[in-house]
């Protein structure tokens, strides 16, 4: 199975985009899809520092939350514009990751993941305490629809347009970054950082740059969650959300844009069919944690690899034997 | 004046916990350069297992101690054993996931088995808190503080004349070479995920008397406990206590001075405070990696 | 007059400590450009340690090391890079998850520097200079004669190919300086003799290196200069025949056997 060209796989994928919103039963299963293209955006942007610069984040959710709750503030409570709303949380977004980047990545070793992690914590604690201006655990309503070109996105089905748009095109600016001199850079840190760096790569910069890149993605999440659903609470954007996250990318696959957004649909759509997971979610995202880890290290797509040239070679072992001319 | 004594010494009480936990991040990533993601529910499931031997089978205090402890250890080995074992040398991103993916599990299942419910241990010994300069002092702190202190001397004996220990030290210092020298490097890191996870169960039993324990509660303990290490320099024992009872008091001292909603924050920015400005610790030396 | 004058890249009162062990003490070196200079020493010489403080992996106790009149100590290893000197690893530090092709483009990271912009928007510019990397890269590949695996995974070299593949990878950056640490370590005669041959072309082509080497046939065929390091001092420098005459460098070499 050869990878289609990158223009053709968009086009594939904008088709099925396009297409399977005729094919769904009903309208929550919209909301579903909207919900697991959010996730999305968070899992490229996720992807490209656990895949491809071989660095992990357990504070992703915090930066979806952080941006949601800002263009709501700024929307709701002080009546800005919404794509002012929006543009300054991701403004906000970028500047905190680079903040906590630069302490953590200048160092190697397990830094980030316990600054991100401790980030996480910070953000949940504040969105619960800061009540005057997050309205506390029970949360922020009154967010304004998102708007555009002056009309309200009302239905579903529009916003569902609007969201996987903006998987479409972070999945090609994510491609397009992999295929440039900085996917090389950071495939190269993620196996050898000194070597890397005696060729000239400035690893400490790279790894920043990338960090704040995926922070971003998840702000642009996070807006249009904030947009879409109109309110928000402190739950969404915990501890669980951020492991939900890495699972995701984990399961699809780490270093394949398309393993973690597969990875992204899976890990939501799954639960809302098995809906006796329930409390037990958490423990089984460990166990795929850790299973993957040991046993499919390039998750589902390494997995459907396998799979593909197991059937291929069966076809070729099954095929009768040609006679000599 | 007695409020600010008061903070103190219910900061250093809390904080030398931190400092178990810190201590055991130290041992494992010493031996294996891992930072263990699970060393905060190794010093939940000390609490809890605890609470749960006295619940459940009714047993005495002492022996509900020592089961929580050598359970938590045979958690340690089999953690190592199962999980850690099949991906060493791969990618370090690989390690950590496994790390956090077990924590995840670890946590999950004491919320199944246990429930959600904060619980309490009795103290190890009755008797009147005691009145230092108006600040008052449980019989428990007392405790905790021996038993750090116990753990201290033990691990300095551990590292300073046992074979084990001097081994684990040269794992530490050159994993390669170490092997080369006939030390079987698999045992050693066996070792240290028990005498982390035993460090770590140790201190949640000693701290479940005086704080609420619950399945969630080694996230923070976890996240404290690396903040602790790191402020002692990551890889020194010793400063990893120092480190927690520092943070213990910082945090006491923020959430009676300041607002107690935001005394977790204090681990956090000390944590970003210190890798800005000075990463090596407050008594670790920067040194050069080796290629 | 000078007595640098000449001198391309040098050394100076190079020391250099961990904990206890003196790894380099007081070393200084100069190379002239376009020679080929060997670093020869007993185990445990410093010989590494000095190419380890020359690419700025580690940052000498005292002392440092000039490229014309630049001094270089204190800089981070990418921007020692930056100023072109690039080095090969004695424990093979390729991209084992890039094909051949990918790492040796790896290598050219610095030769060309489209923006955000240019990869974000595939513009003329990412796709003007991406090709001409890619040139340049197969040009490397075949100048180590890797033309044939340049999609093979780099793990999956055989350790011959491997050793040629990271001196492909060092090559594509266009060094002014090449610094191989230990290049025929583990290579069979035969693969000894075509990385000499494939050393000295890189000389021709007017790159100065600078090696650290074990292998005394190859030190003594291909060297322009030698340098010999003892316990981590400096005991001899000159031609490779004066070298292998010198006492010192004979009682050293003795001594270890």
């Amino acid at each position: 199975m050869r990878p289609a060209g990158p223009a053709a796989t968009l086009l594939i994928g904008a088709t099925v985009i396009a297409v399977l919103p005729v094919l769904l039963p009903n309208e929550y299963y919209l909301t579903v899809l909207i919900v697991a293209g959010l996730n999305g955006i968070i899992a490229l942007g996720l992807n490209l520092l656990m895949g491809y610069a071989g660095q992990i984040s357990l504070g992703h959710a915090a930066f979806y939350g952080l941006a949601a709750y800002t263009t709501g503030i700024l929307t709701a409570t002080y009546h800005w514009p919404v794509p002012a709303g929006m543009a300054a949380a991701v403004a906000l977004v970028l500047a905190v990751s680079a903040l906590i980047a630069v302490p953590t990545l200048r160092l190697k070793g397990h830094y980030l993941a316990m600054g991100t992690l401790g980030f996480g914590l910070i953000v949940y604690i504040v969105l619960n305490e800061a009540t005057g201006l997050t309205g506390g655990p029970s949360g922020l309503g009154g967010i304004p629809r998102l708007s555009l070109a002056g009309r309200p996105v009302t239905s579903d089905l529009a916003y569902y347009y609007v969201v996987w748009a903006a998987v479409l095109l972070c999945f090609a600016v994510a491609g397009n970054l992999v295929r440039s001199r900085l996917g090389r850079a950071l495939r190269a840190i993620h196996t050898s950082e000194t070597a890397a760096a005696a060729l000239g790569i400035d690893t400490e910069r790279t790894k920043i740059g990338v960090f704040v890149l995926s922070a971003c993605m998840a702000a642009v999440a996070g807006t249009l969650y904030a947009h879409y659903v109109r309110f928000v609470s402190p739950g969404t954007f915990g501890f669980a959300a951020s492991v939900q996250l890495v699972t995701m990318v984990v399961l699809g696959g780490m270093g394949s844009l398309w393993g973690g957004l597969a990875g992204a649909v899976v890990l939501t759509v799954l639960p809302e069919v098995l809906r006796a997971l329930e409390d037990y979610d958490i423990v089984v995202y460990g166990l795929l944690l850790i299973l993957c880890m040991m046993y499919l290290p390039g998750g589902l797509v390494e997995g459907v690899d396998r799979l593909w040239r197991l059937v291929t070679a069966r076809r070729l072992r099954l095929a009768p034997p040609e006679d000599p001319a | 004046m007695s409020d600010l004594f008061q903070y103190i010494l219910s900061g250093a009480t809390v904080g030398a916990t931190y400092g178990l936990a810190g201590l055991g991040f130290t041992v494992i990533f010493n031996a294996t350069e891992i930072i263990n993601f699970a060393q905060g529910e190794f010093v939940m499931l000390g609490g809890m297992l605890a609470v749960f031997a006295i619940r459940w089978a009714g047993a005495p205090l002492p022996a509900a101690v020592l089961a929580a402890v050598l359970g938590t250890t045979t958690v340690g080995v089999a953690m190592d054993r199962l999980t850690v074992r099949p991906v060493r040398g791969r990618s370090a991103i690989a390690l950590i996931i496994v790390t956090i993916g077990v924590s995840i599990v670890l946590r999950g299942s004491a919320m199944l088995v246990f429930g959600k419910d904060a619980f309490s241990l009795p103290a190890f010994s009755a008797g009147e808190p005691l009145s230092i300069l108006g600040a008052v002092l449980v019989p428990q702190s007392l405790w905790v503080g021996g038993v750090t202190l116990g753990i201290l001397v033990g691990m300095k004996a551990y590292f300073d004349h046992t074979i084990a220990g001097k081994a684990m030290l040269a794992c530490a210092y050159d994993r390669k070479a170490a092997a080369l020298m006939g030390i079987h490097v698999e045992n050693i890191v066996s070792r240290s995920f028990a005498l982390s996870a035993m460090v770590g169960a140790l201190g949640g039993v000693i701290l479940a008397p005086i704080t609420l324990t619950s399945y969630d509660v080694g996230i923070m303990l976890g996240l404290k406990g690396f903040a602790a290490c790191i402020l002692g320099g990551l890889g020194n024992p010793f400063g990893a206590v120092a480190g927690g009872v520092i943070m213990g008091v910082l945090e006491s001292l923020t959430a009676g001075l300041v607002s107690s909603g935001y005394k977790d924050a204090v681990a956090f920015v000390i944590l970003l405070l210190l890798l800005f400005l000075r990463p090596a610790g407050l008594f670790g030396r920067a040194h050069a990696e080796r290629v | 007059m000078n007595a640098k004058a000449g001198a391309f890249l040098w050394g100076e009162d190079i020391t250099l400590h961990f904990g206890g062990v003196q790894a380099l003490e007081s070393v200084s070196f100069r190379v002239k450009e376009n020679d080929l200079q060997t670093i020869i020493g007993p185990n445990g010489a410093g010989k590494t340690s000095l190419l380890n403080v020359i690419t700025g992996v580690y940052w000498a106790d005292r002392g440092g090391v000039f490229l014309r009149e630049q001094p270089l100590t204190g800089l981070p290893a990418h921007a020692i890079a930056r100023s072109g000197i690039v080095r090969t690893f004695q424990n093979l530090e390729l991209f084992s998850t890039m094909t051949a092709l990918e790492n040796v483009l790896t290598g050219g990271h610095l030769l060309f520097h489209y923006g955000m912009r240019d990869w974000c928007f595939r513009t003329h510019r990412f796709r003007a200079e991406e090709a001409a990397l890619r040139e340049k890269a197969e040009a490397a590949l075949a100048f180590v004669g890797l033309s044939a695996t340049a999609d093979t995974l780099a793990g999956n070299l055989p350790f011959g190919s491997a050793r040629l593949l990271e001196i492909a990878r060092a090559l594509a950056a266009e060094p002014r300086v090449l610094l191989l640490d230990e290049p025929a370590a583990g290579l069979n005669i035969r693969e000894t003799v075509v990385l000499g041959d494939i050393i000295r072309r890189i000389v021709d082509r007017g790159i100065t290196v600078i090696m650290v080497e074990h292998d005394m046939d190859l030190v003594m065929r291909v060297s322009d200069r030698v340098l010999v390091l003892n316990y981590g001092k400096v005991i001899a420098e000159g031609t490779p025949a004066e070298v292998q005459r010198n006492p010192d460098v004979i009682a050293a070499y003795l001594g270890e056997v």
